[in-house]
């Protein structure tokens, strides 16, 4: 990784050690309320964040995100570690808002999301990034990027920043959002992140990688210094 | 400026275009590449100043994502949690 002259500087995760987790279990599963409060205070918003991938307003995934609670609580005997807490969670969380999407009416995300996969043939660069076919230099980057060091830098303060980040991402198509958020945002691995949400670790990749290309538009101020988009969006 | 490379049908096996490069920027940074696909990858790294501040931004995002924290669970939300949980029973 080359982020350490970045400006993309938001605060450190607060995640806890895995070594802690089964303390944490063991501690909810003799009805411990401050155990309770740990996880949510964890994971509920980032709960609320991911059932919108799949349902359609803020009182929908608050249901869901009660429902999965219920269900954490009353199932956590049942979970065997083969996965990470937050994983086992996130994927209860997953199920049932899928099934609330359903409910609703609405079509599967993802469902629809495969038909888009074989219609682009680019994740996510527009073809006219790129010198055209018969060109001296085809398939090269038509404008430069790296043209933008000597710009002022321009920074924001951290929690601004990670609010700016937020916003983008909760601006990306469901799709994208669903495997950022869990790759990315919250570290789960590929096969986590197929698991819980259904779809072929191909498919990961793709829509995580024009996700990836979406916020670096979105953030390509922050990232080459550009002058005036700073306080946009 | 591209890069002083391909003469056009030279390119599959030989120095990948930038177009090319982008498709792999994700396979990159998942350490996924099959070795020669690497070696041409980092080879284009090398002679392509645009495309090292592509894969570079990429990264910058892959890191400001990981390190983004969710917003804080509000006073108000906690208190209906803790006393919905006081009515839940354990293990179902």
């Amino acid at each position: 990784m080359t982020t350490s002259d970045s400006r993309l500087t938001g605060s450190r995760s607060e995640r806890p050690p895995p070594d802690v987790e089964p303390a944490l279990i063991a501690a909810l599963g003799r009805g411990e309320e401050g155990a309770f409060e740990t996880l949510i205070q964890r994971h509920h918003t980032a709960l609320i964040r991911l059932a919108r991938v799949w349902v359609r307003d803020a009182s929908a995934a608050e249901e869901v995100v009660q429902e999965t609670w219920l269900a954490v609580v009353q199932g956590i005997h049942a979970f065997q570690g083969r996965s990470s807490l937050q994983s086992w969670i996130f994927g209860i969380l997953a199920n049932k808002a899928k099934r609330r999407g359903t409910r609703e009416s609405r079509s599967h995300p993802f469902s629809a999301y495969d038909i888009g996969i074989d219609q682009e043939d680019s994740p996510g660069i527009s073809p006219d990034h790129f010198f055209p076919h018969g060109h001296e230099w085809a398939g090269h980057w038509s404008h430069p990027l790296a043209d933008e060091e000597s710009c002022p830098e321009r920074h924001m303060l951290a929690d601004e920043l990670g609010g700016f980040i937020l916003r983008k991402i909760d601006e990306l198509p469901a799709p994208y959002r669903g495997v950022i958020l869990l790759h990315d945002f919250h570290g789960l691995n590929t096969e986590e992140t197929c698991t819980i949400l259904g779809i072929s670790a191909n498919n990961q990749r793709v829509i995580l990688h024009r996700a990836r290309t979406r916020l670096r538009v979105a953030l390509e101020p922050y990232l080459k210094g550009n002058d005036h988009a700073a306080s946009s969006g | 400026m591209p890069p002083p490379v391909d003469n056009g049908e030279a390119v599959a096996l030989g120095a990948l275009r930038c177009r090319e490069f982008v498709d792999l920027v994700a396979d990159y940074l998942e350490s996924t590449l099959d070795q020669q696909t690497r070696a041409r990858f980092e080879d284009h790294l090398i002679d392509c100043p645009d495309c090292s501040v592509y894969l570079r931004q990429l990264e910058e995002i892959v890191g400001a994502v990981g390190i983004l924290r969710e917003e804080d669970l509000s006073p108000g939300a906690r208190d209906v949690l803790l006393s919905r949980f006081r009515t839940w029973k354990i293990g179902g």
